[in-house]
């Protein structure tokens, strides 16, 4: 049974697993390794287990899950199982760091050390395995106007709908490419809400890379579902296709859409613009526990190197799941799997020969989840100036409101990188980590200086991956060690302080 | 902004934004309750005071920071609503010691 | 000769000495490491501070000082060149002192220092500090904390905004003309035909002069040229916080807000550089000294902690050295790139320019290291 942690008190110093995300693969690791007898704790932010695609559906109603679709009700039997699993769950919990144990404070038998906070308050953890589930999040998606309030993403549309029953009230405009758009907009359209249009930035010229896939496609669950969706939304709402540019008004919130198609430009008004071209790997936890990371072409994201089993570059950290890259729900949930198990192999709970025999069923199964997906990724890939906006005026860092403009003049500047850049203009540097501005400002700098994204590289993470406050900090062990480092000497009741400087510099 | 869907029926939650009594539902985050009040501009920024309100609601934006309770730069869509909870518009950077 | 002086090195120390030798006419390049080099000039702390510098060295103090006094021309030439504002205040410095034992040491080690020979010369601002006790520092820092015992308070000290004078420089650097190669790791120099061949992969340049300023690089790159750059190795920690609204106008020795409002706070010395990741008893430890410092800061958020790592020669103080085997080839290395890159600026190039270090410079030559050779 779960063991629900309440409060910083309730975690035990060390776990063999600590899972970081309650979406399908983190919900499928922790039930898996936790069968096998490992010592689990499963640590999410949210209130509840299910991550973005199964939010609240434990408390769904029939009403909620016929409105969703049944993708979204195949997550209550993940999340009963995980209900029965015997796992310690943090909820409301924040992983902020994930690293080798410490040369100090690590004890020495547990090689990976989680920073976690829960209540205000901040605690080291040890663990001989993390697997790294956190996810995906919303591609940026930059053009003028899409800062300003009104303006918000097609997942948070759902969000709202799944937790608390909200639908806009008001004309909405749905933008972007991507079958999440079209899934919401007939959500969204069943629900009653008045959908102005949808505006479909794909680029006509996908479909040339598309085509090679669409065979595999048309045969996979994806295709019939797909087709249902298009000529229901298409039935039902306007359709706008080709767009090539887009540019949000408003005073003080979002009031119209100005659409560009070719040389001709559509006005649109309306109360709500949501927002979706793609998802792309939520890497923050898994660049600052230093695993390495490649830039993927179709995906036009960066996402972690992992192997067959989901195993970084850092030893001991797994990734699975859209956290190492855009695979979907149930593929995430087999790849959790997985890499549950992989961590029993590891510990000695399980052998080999049982291993290899679930290795097979695992590369079966995921294949057939994965049918269909290069298709897509193909056919919705974000086109470039949406991607890499050619206005000037458009704000690529949200937080510290850096321009395109400004990155470009940088960028002239010969700096040799995403970092360089960050320290001459302040882009990346505000809460959100770059999570919101990262593949823009690469993109850009590629671009300035015509190679790759990959040749670019990214945004150095450190540690904390969400904001921490120093009171949660000082409370952390301190050693005599890291006392003399930062102050020189440490100070004891009896005047034998010791001493510990070089040169003069204070 | 937003419309509650008639068949959900959880029950009241009411909290005050910036003074103002204002109704949600359980389970409601605060960004949630915020929306469903009409809300869509919840702070200025410490840059250059612009507008913004909630993006994601999951958590990686960081625009819809709100005061909850005094406490400065809390993240609305990652806290659910409280029966008497203080939530206030996030006017710019935070004021260090506010919170006391 | 493809340019007069190639700068090895694009870092604070580089750009300053490329940026002064760029205005005494000289053709200049820059040949820099990538984006994920160590990179002190973007580690710091943007102290522009001399007042507690040189015990042991007169000469590292006076140098600091001058620096820091030079700082206002720098900033002023930089603003009306590129439009940055450096963000240069020098409204004094606090160098808080938590406990008795702290302010104790401080006051000896600081009248050691005013003490010392060699303190004062002609054009160099003298050492001035005043000691205040738990009172005197309450009234002129309302906010510290209850157990701060005091604080050494000098009107010598400010500070700038680091990263807008990184940028600054590269800007006028790329409106002088400067040219700068980036992703150009430097393996090889050597002296072939009268000048100097600076090599990589792929690519060669010439220069009659060379000046390195690489930085951690400078250790390997050195003998090469008849140099010698013996460093110990140090990791310094910091963390940032969220932006918040000012408080804290002055510079204090481990904590400052930066005129965006966010709070750095710093900065350990470890004596590794094994790998860059922030460590947590480090972090706690900085924290805490943080709150006992200022109170209000309990829940200000951290929103960065980084580790980096310094460049600090074996007695802490600079190398400035020409070679004697090859003359025009400078070594520059030094910690408290901030503080001295007006005299990098303003006073190194000139002498660079005319062939020969200052005879006031000779202290720092890394001869004072040099065990003699065992035969």
């Amino acid at each position: 049974m779960i063991r629900n942690i309440q409060s910083a008190a309730d975690l035990a110093p060390a776990y063999d697993l600590v899972v970081v995300g309650a979406g399908p693969a983190g919900l499928s690791a922790a039930v898996e390794a936790s069968a096998h007898g490992l010592t689990v704790l499963l640590a999410d932010e949210n209130e509840a287990p299910g991550g973005q695609i199964y939010r609240s559906v434990e408390r769904a109603s029939d009403a909620d899950l016929a409105r969703m679709g049944p993708d979204y009700a195949a997550g209550r039997m993940l999340i009963e199982r995980f209900r029965r699993a015997d796992v310690s769950y943090a909820n409301r919990a924040t992983v902020w760091n994930v690293g080798p144990a410490d040369e100090e404070t690590g004890a020495g038998a547990h090689a990976i050390e989680v920073g976690i906070s829960l209540g205000g308050i901040a605690r080291p953890i040890a663990a001989h395995r993390v697997i790294l589930a956190t996810g995906a999040l919303e591609r940026p998606f930059p053009f003028p106007g899409w800062t300003m309030p009104g303006v918000m993403t097609a997942g948070a549309a759902q969000i709202l709908m799944k937790s608390s029953g909200l639908v806009p009230s008001g004309r909405t405009i749905l933008a972007g490419t991507g079958p999440l758009l079209y899934l919401l907009a007939s959500q969204l359209l069943r629900a009653g809400v008045s959908v102005t249009a949808v505006v479909d930035t794909t680029p006509v010229e996908n479909w040339r890379s598309a085509l090679p896939h669409l065979l595999r496609f048309a045969t996979s669950p994806y295709a019939l579902k797909g087709l249902k969706l298009l000529l229901e939304v298409q039935r039902r709402t306007r359709v706008i296709r080709g767009v090539t540019a887009l540019e949000a008004f408003g005073s003080g919130q979002f009031g119209a859409l100005r659409v560009h198609r070719s040389n001709k430009s559509l006005h649109i008004e309306g109360d709500l613009l949501l927002l979706h071209q793609g998802i792309a790997p939520n890497l923050n936890l898994s660049l600052a526990a230093g695993c390495d990371y490649v830039w993927d072409e179709r995906l036009a994201a960066f996402r972690p190197n992992v192997d067959g089993r989901g195993a970084s570059s850092v030893s001991g950290v797994s990734i699975a799941g859209d956290a190492a890259g855009i695979v979907g729900a149930v593929a995430s949930a087999h790849q959790g799997e997985f890499a549950g198990l992989s961590a029993a192999l590891d510990l000695n709970r399980i052998g080999q020969g049982v291993y290899e025999q679930r290795r097979a069923q695992h590369a079966q199964k995921l294949a057939r989840a994965l049918r269909g997906r290069t298709f897509i990724d193909h056919r919705f890939r974000p086109g470039k100036t949406f991607r890499v906006p050619e206005d000037d005026g458009t704000i690529i860092c949200r937080c510290e409101e850096i321009t395109a403009g400004k990155l470009r003049e940088v960028a002239a500047l010969g700096v040799p990188g995403p970092n360089q850049m960050k320290a001459f203009t302040r882009c990346g540097m505000g809460p959100c980590q770059g999570r919101l501005c990262g593949l823009t400002a690469v993109e850009l700098l590629a671009q300035c200086r015509g190679v790759p994204p990959g040749e670019v590289g990214y945004y150095r993470l450190r540690p904390p991956i969400k904001p921490v406050t120093l009171s949660e900090l000082a409370a952390l062990p301190h050693t005599e060690a890291a006392t003399i480092a930062v102050a020189g000497f440490v100070e004891r009741a009896h005047d034998a302080a010791q001493d510990a400087t070089y040169g003069s510099h204070q | 902004m937003f419309r509650r869907l008639s068949d959900r029926n959880e029950t009241s939650v009411s909290f005050t934004f910036n003074g103002v009594p204002t109704m949600a539902r359980r389970g409601d985050s605060v960004a949630a309750a915020l929306l469903a009040a009409g809300h869509c501009g919840t702070r200025q920024t410490p840059v250059s005071g612009a507008a913004r309100g909630p993006y994601c609601m999951m958590g990686v934006c960081f625009e819809c920071l709100v005061k909850i309770d005094g406490w400065p730069n809390r993240q609305a869509c990652l806290t659910t609503v409280l029966e008497g909870m203080r939530v206030e518009t996030q006017d710019g950077a935070a004021v260090p010691g506010q919170k006391e | 000769m493809d340019y007069d002086v190639i700068v090895v090195g694009g870092g604070l120390v580089g750009v300053s000495i490329a940026w002064g030798l760029s205005k005494c006419g000289q053709r200049v390049a820059i040949v820099d490491e990538g984006d994920l080099a160590n990179r002190a000039a973007r580690a710091n702390f943007g102290l522009v501070w001399s007042s507690s510098k040189g015990l042991g060295s007169a000469a590292y103090s006076r140098w600091s000082r001058t620096s820091t006094a030079n700082w206002h021309q720098l900033a002023a030439e930089l603003k009306a060149e590129t439009g940055i504002d450096t963000g240069f205040v020098q409204s004094g410095g606090f160098s808080i002192r938590l406990t008795p034992t702290e302010l104790e040491r401080g006051i000896a080690s600081m009248a050691k220092l005013a003490g010392q020979p060699g303190m004062d010369a002609e054009g160099t601002p003298p050492l001035e500090y005043e000691i205040l006790d738990q009172a005197e520092t309450r009234r002129r820092l309302p906010l510290v904390g209850e157990t701060v015992a005091g604080a050494i308070f000098s009107p010598l000290d400010g500070h700038a905004n680091p990263l807008r004078l990184f940028a600054g420089f590269h800007k006028a650097l790329k409106q002088r003309g400067v040219h700068y190669f980036p992703h150009r790791k430097t393996t090889a120099i050597r002296h072939h035909a009268g000048a100097f061949e600076v090599t990589g992969e792929g690519w060669r340049l010439g220069a009659g002069k060379v000046v390195l300023a690489a930085g951690i690089g400078n250790t390997a790159l050195a003998p090469m040229l008849g140099l010698s750059v013996p460093l110990l190795p140090s990791r310094g920690q910091i963390i940032v916080t969220e932006r918040l609204k000012p408080f804290l106008s002055h510079a204090t020795g481990y904590l400052r807000q930066t005129d965006e409002g966010s709070v750095l706070i710093g900065e350990s010395k470890e004596a590794t550089i094994d790998h860059q990741r922030p460590r947590g008893p480090i972090t706690a430890v900085l924290a805490e000294r943080a709150l006992r410092t200022f109170p209000l800061l309990r829940n200000a958020k951290a929103v960065r902690i980084w580790a980096a790592f310094r460049v600090v020669t074996p007695d802490g103080y600079p190398i400035y050295e020409q070679s004697e085997r090859f003359p025009g080839a400078f070594a520059c290395a030094c910690h408290s790139g901030v503080t001295l890159a007006a005299n990098h600026a303003l006073v190194l190039p000139r002498q660079i320019s005319a062939g020969a270090l200052s005879e006031d410079l000779s202290v720092f030559h890394s001869r004072r290291f040099h065990v003699p050779a065992a035969v």
